[in-house]
């Protein structure tokens, strides 16, 4: 094992630059992220991600976000385990009618100020699901939604632009 | 046996079903396949419903064989399975929320995955309004003193699916696990029925979307079976090094996080990293991380480009470096090897009785595997051995992903090597003047084999399709193996069977 610690001492970093933030999202949080609450948070977010119904493919590249490429945590956001701790919850699927309640309760136990972004395409309207008898629809059919990241499934680069611009969304409205 | 079972002949068959026979059976002999189940003589590959009928999927091991038998129903009965087999109760529950047809000797009553809040009953039979209030789910109860339970899910800890976990536990020990699951249902298979095959095949790989590539494969296979395609060699080809990139990528997943799930996470870290090597090249190949929408009926969307292939001959010379060494840590670290050995023991005969898929049942001594059974092409022109342990604990499960994913390497560059020219795709007409057709596809995914069943009309439109899922036949066995361990091995015994939530759902 040490010699594979050390090897990754001395190797390159995997970890890559974040592209910059595109315009579109950030016009989309410019509208909805309070100023007052991001002086609050500063630059650090706890996320909670809710799956409620997807098909598992957003939540792969979710998780390929805590890989060494991009390294979520050194930007301040980090994935936490409960509602509770969480500023953000991340919502991915056409939320299923079985799924309703438990995004209702999920989104109730999460302290304000708070946001909700919507991952993938199902989240913002059902996508391929929408015209089931068993999917209520996108998500902010239940819950408010701050922020849509598109995609199917969004790249981790996609999914990265767009928790950056929650970040970066103050800058912008100062500007505006 | 000698011959073909008696259960696999016998009845009036249906002409329109290829490759393999569809039977319509008496109920006498849908009871003697039932007890041809329990005696373990036969596995069950899948068990649905259907306008008015039933079912079931049946695989002859030895020799290989594969039939599926029909019960038509004329009365809204037809006779349990579970009653004979308990791989078959969840598929019989299922079966009585989405169609309403009830089966007859089945002690378990309770719905599956009908929670009671899509608004109607029975969605793909004769919709019903739906089940007044929402009445509490009884689960299965334990005697005895001291016991105490932990409530777990929907909504999980981590990035993860959701569904429920019942522990009862006393002390740190889990006395029973029970699943309830159907939180992920969305309704697939009635969003199928009358849709065109090219929209029903961007569903079926939306199925699970671990699995997209083996889901899209079964279904094309069963599409194609049902129309008598023949699929160009290069796109058979092509779909393998999908099927096998996907499973590498899977199976670097899973053992990284099933090591970090003992806190290891130098391990998560570095097959984080090969995981997502994989995944590139997958995107420089064929457009897209996961492989999503690359494999339709009738071949491939998507050839392989210069440069992706120049990219997987990199990632297999990276792996091939870096891999043995990570090996070498998982077996060499004593702290590891505590949390993986002994723990979760899944033993053999109840790997067979299910019929598990995958590394459940390979590292519980059931060798089966699509690729080799049935060799589609190009895995009959393949040199691949399909490892198997005896020992059915995590580490059993580890290894076999660790075998596996050598053997995977070995295909993905014989692929590369011997990938013959030519088109990747031909022309499908699915409508016919022949009127109905059916197809049945089952196809190795890296968790087990994925079972298509399709039937299309004259229009050419899908009739009816059902997508099975390995994990049908694997959570029931996670319940059996928790038992007796302490619960803090429970991440570890779940990681390491992986079962899919949405796969199983639908």
């Amino acid at each position: 094992m040490r010699k594979i610690l050390f090897e990754g001492l001395l190797r390159h970093r995997f970890t890559e630059r974040p592209a910059p933030v595109g315009a579109a999202p950030l016009a989309e949080l410019a509208a909805n992220v309070d100023r007052v609450a991001r002086r609050r948070l500063g630059r650090s977010l706890s996320i909670r991600q809710v799956d409620a119904g997807s098909c598992n493919g957003c939540e792969l590249e979710i998780h390929a976000l805590n890989n060494v490429f991009y390294d979520l945590e050194r930007f301040g956001l980090r994935f936490v385990a409960s509602p509770r701790h969480a500023d953000v919850l991340l919502v991915t699927g056409p939320v299923t009618k079985n799924m309703r309640e438990a995004l209702e309760q999920t989104y109730n136990a999460t302290p304000n100020p708070k946001w909700v972004i919507a991952v993938g395409d199902c989240a913002v309207d059902g996508g391929l699901f929408a015209d089931s008898y068993a999917v209520s629809g996108g998500v902010s059919a239940t819950v408010p939604v701050d922020l849509h990241i598109r995609g199917c499934p969004p790249s981790p680069v996609q999914l990265l632009e767009g928790l950056l611009a929650l970040l970066q969304s103050e800058e912008t409205k100062n500007r505006a | 046996m000698a011959s073909p079972h008696k259960t696999l002949v016998e009845g009036r068959h249906v002409k329109a079903q290829r490759p393999w026979p569809r039977v319509i059976v008496t109920s006498k002999n849908w009871n003697y396949a039932s007890q041809e189940l329990a005696e373990g003589r036969l596995i069950l590959l899948g068990l649905w419903g259907d306008a008015d009928a039933v079912h079931m999927a049946l695989l002859n091991e030895e020799p290989f064989d594969i039939a599926v038998v029909t019960f038509e129903i004329t009365d809204g009965t037809f006779p349990s399975v579970a009653a004979f087999h308990p791989p078959a109760i969840r598929l019989e529950r299922t079966i009585r929320d989405l169609f309403g047809l009830e089966p007859v000797g089945l002690t378990d009553q309770r719905p599956w995955l009908d929670h009671g809040r899509w608004g109607l009953g029975h969605p793909l039979g004769s919709p019903t309004p739906a089940r007044s209030g929402l009445e509490p789910y009884p689960f299965l109860p334990s005697e005895g003193g001291g016991f105490h339970q932990i409530p777990v899910g929907p909504v999980h800890a981590g990035i993860i699916e959701p569904g429920h976990f019942r522990f009862t536990a006393n002390g740190e020990t889990v006395v029973r696990l029970e699943q309830r699951l159907g939180y992920a249902h969305k309704g697939v298979e009635s969003l199928m029925l009358g849709k065109d095959v090219n929209r029903v095949a961007r569903l079926a790989g939306r199925i699970s979307g671990d699995s997209t590539v083996a889901y899209a494969t079964a279904f094309a296979h069963a599409v194609e079976a049902a129309l008598t395609v023949k699929v160009p060699p290069r796109a058979t080809w092509l779909r393998a090094l999908m099927a096998e990139l996907e499973r590498l990528a899977n199976h670097f997943g899973d053992f990284g996080a099933i090591c970090n799930d003992a806190s290891f996470s130098i391990m998560h870290a570095q097959c984080g990293m090969l995981r997502e090597r994989i995944l590139r090249a997958a995107a420089a190949s064929f457009g897209h991380r996961l492989m999503m929408d690359c494999i339709v009926p009738g071949g491939v969307v998507a050839d392989l480009s210069p440069d992706g292939a120049v990219q997987v001959r990199n990632l297999l010379t990276e792996i091939r470096d870096l891999f043995p060494k990570l090996v070498d840590l998982y077996d060499n670290t004593a702290s590891l090897q505590d949390r993986t050995v002994t723990t979760g023991i899944l033993t053999a005969a109840l790997a067979r009785q299910f019929g598990a898929g995958g590394y459940v049942g390979r590292a519980s001594g059931r060798s089966f595997d699509a690729r080799r059974a049935i060799a589609y092409p190009p895995y009959d022109k393949l040199k691949f051995d399909i490892p198997v342990l005896e020992e059915g604990d995590v580490n059993a499960r580890v290894w076999i992903r660790i075998r596996e994913i050598e053997q995977s390497l070995a295909m993905v560059e014989q692929i590369l090597d011997q990938l013959p020219a030519g088109p990747i795709r031909v022309d499908i007409d699915p409508s016919s003047t022949a009127g109905t057709r059916e197809g049945l596809g089952l196809v190795e995914g890296f968790r087990g084999d994925v079972l298509v069943w399709v039937r299309l009309d004259g229009a050419g439109a899908i009739a009816r399709c059902h997508l099975r899922d390995p994990s049908w036949f694997q959570w029931p066995l996670l319940e059996a193996v928790i038992e007796g361990n302490i619960v803090a091995d429970f991440p570890l015994c779940n990681k390491s069977f992986n079962c899919s939530y949405s796969g199983h759902d639908l």
